[in-house]
């Protein structure tokens, strides 16, 4: 069997005093796709962000225990390398209001210096566009602010920012969360196509979303990994009470 | 409807209607002064402007004619100078007090600032004489320029801070989560963002110095030549109409109201040039 692209060993998290994410095991493949759900505030967002190190921006955030990528221990990485392999999407849409789509999709390159030639340029940005589902819509307008688009379009956009920059992994922080029914579903539909060539975390607060789009499902609650399963059998012979509990709707 | 409770609304449509006309009234008096102050100056300073007026040097007493030429330059270099000297500090110390809000340094900064705002502007001549002037021997346009650059510092620290603190969390993740170090988000997204608001700011200071007049009393001190050697003594606008308007010289006089109305448009056109930044190029987040 081929290397996981992702290790979590013994993980634990703290904002101060309080923990976060308790001794967390997890193993992640290539082209897979993890849903992790659980109620607000068990932990699921801050273990995302340890993925790439986003959470050192809290002061007073410190973990334990290991993260590998690829074998690689990630907190003995520069953090600058690891998110440029390690992409994020956020809850809410957040394009850069002073690029435009084209330079929105290039951001990662623009923004690190990364010199490209202009037809390697055109071909990230129609390629990230394709990948995100939002070419047809913005390819005559590439040259317009980012901020133009719809809510559920930004989502893409900013996707599409992500996968730009071919990561390893992609995370996904509840992106579906700040959007309306109909851009929800066109993001799903996207995330089942992401599941070709890339190898994503979700967090979700949405079961059904996640026994939609995800392999399998890992169930965070108060910080600790309660279950990671195959989602199809996570939803329908959990082995813990507390998951059976969640899924039934006993409490959210 | 009950005759009592119409009766009832008129009186309130009354009230309603009168207040708005105190208001109006208390409004159309603030404007009053400044409108004839604009008008009394165009009308009084009007007659002094004609091209010589731009190009030529003041005449001694007795000649007709002459013009404020050294008095424009020198303005324009020291306000000049003054800006290349105030706008690297005042930006680096918003960035820092929107960078790290609640630090001790921040705090101290902030004081600071508060405290610069309300120095009379002769003690900071007074600072800058006692800095440069003195040890460097002579009167010069760069010492006014320093003086300047003190008194631009608090309202471009303010109004910068004020923009940087709205750049949003989550364009500073969005940013750092594509792998781009701390250093290029500030320069490449959180400063472009904010650009606007940090360019107004700067214009809104230099021209609330453009007009200061006792910093460069004792600094700029006044020169009736054309000079562009900002560590010799310049002349200025506000200097300018400072001597020539307490002379008793109706030509001189003449001179001083011609200088004001240039100053006067100067002002305004950095006004204008702000508003017009604001609406090009703000961000909306």
């Amino acid at each position: 069997m081929e290397r996981p692209i992702l290790e979590v060993k013994h993980f634990h998290a703290w904002f101060g005093t309080h923990e976060v994410v308790k001794n967390v095991n997890l193993t992640l493949h290539r082209n897979e796709v993890v849903a992790v759900m659980g109620p607000s505030g068990c932990g699921k967002t801050t273990f995302l962000r340890c993925i790439n190190r986003m959470h050192e921006l809290t002061p007073e955030a410190r973990t334990e225990g290991q993260i590998l990528l690829e074998g690689e221990d990630i907190y003995r990485m520069s953090p600058i390398m690891l998110r440029l392999r390690v992409g994020m999407v956020f809850q809410r849409p957040n394009p850069f209001p002073h690029m435009t789509i084209y330079e929105n999709v290039l951001a990662g390159y623009l923004l690190n210096n990364i010199k490209l030639s202009r037809s390697d340029k055109d071909a990230i940005v129609e390629d990230a566009l394709r990948k995100a589902a939002l070419w047809e819509e913005v390819k005559n307008n590439l040259k317009k602010k980012g901020t133009f688009l719809s809510g559920g379009q930004q989502q893409r956009l900013c996707i599409a920012r992500a996968i730009a920059m071919k990561p390893d992994l992609l995370l996904l922080d509840e992106p579906t969360s700040a959007l309306d029914p109909i851009s929800t579903a066109g993001i799903e539909e996207l995330l089942q196509e992401l599941k070709k060539n890339y190898t994503l975390i979700i967090v979700t607060h949405n079961m059904q979303q996640a026994a939609r789009v995800s392999d399998e499902t890992a169930f965070f609650y108060m910080g600790e990994l309660v279950e990671f399963a195959p989602t199809r059998q996570l939803f329908t012979a959990p082995k813990d009470q507390r998951t059976q509990n969640y899924i039934t709707g006993r409490f959210s | 409807m009950h005759l009592n409770s119409i009766k009832h609304i008129r009186r309130r449509q009354l009230i309603s209607a009168s207040i708005r006309g105190i208001v109006l009234f208390f409004t159309v008096l603030t404007l009053l002064p400044l409108v004839y102050i604009l008008i009394y100056i165009i009308k009084q300073g009007i007659g002094a402007i004609n091209w010589s007026f731009f190009v030529q040097l003041p005449r001694p007493v007795g000649e007709a004619g002459g013009g404020i030429a050294n008095a424009l330059v020198g303005s324009v270099l020291i306000v000049c100078v003054a800006t290349l000297m105030a706008v690297p500090i005042g930006i680096s110390s918003a960035l820092y007090l929107s960078e790290h809000p609640q630090g001790r340094l921040a705090n101290v900064i902030r004081f600071c600032v508060e405290v610069l705002t309300g120095i009379p502007s002769i003690v900071v001549g007074i600072v800058a004489y006692d800095w440069l002037v003195k040890p460097m021997g002579s009167f010069s346009a760069f010492s006014g320029s320093v003086a300047l650059a003190i008194m631009m510092l608090p309202i471009m620290i303010r109004s910068a801070e004020e923009t940087l603190k709205r750049f949003p969390t989550h364009l500073r993740e969005a940013s750092l989560a594509l792998g781009v170090p701390y250093y290029k988000t500030i320069m490449k997204v959180l400063l472009p963002c904010s650009l606007s608001g940090v360019l107004s700011g700067i214009i809104l200071s230099v021209a609330r110095i453009v007009g200061e007049t006792a910093p460069l009393l004792f600094t700029a001190f006044g020169n009736p030549y054309l000079s562009f050697h900002i560590f010799h003594p310049m002349h200025s606008l506000p200097l300018l109409i400072y001597n020539y308007a307490i002379s008793p010289y109706d030509s001189w006089h003449q001179l001083a109201w011609g200088a004001a109305l240039v100053l006067l448009c100067w002002i305004l056109l950095l006004n204008i040039l702000t508003r017009m930044i604001i609406r090009k190029w703000s961000v909306r987040y």
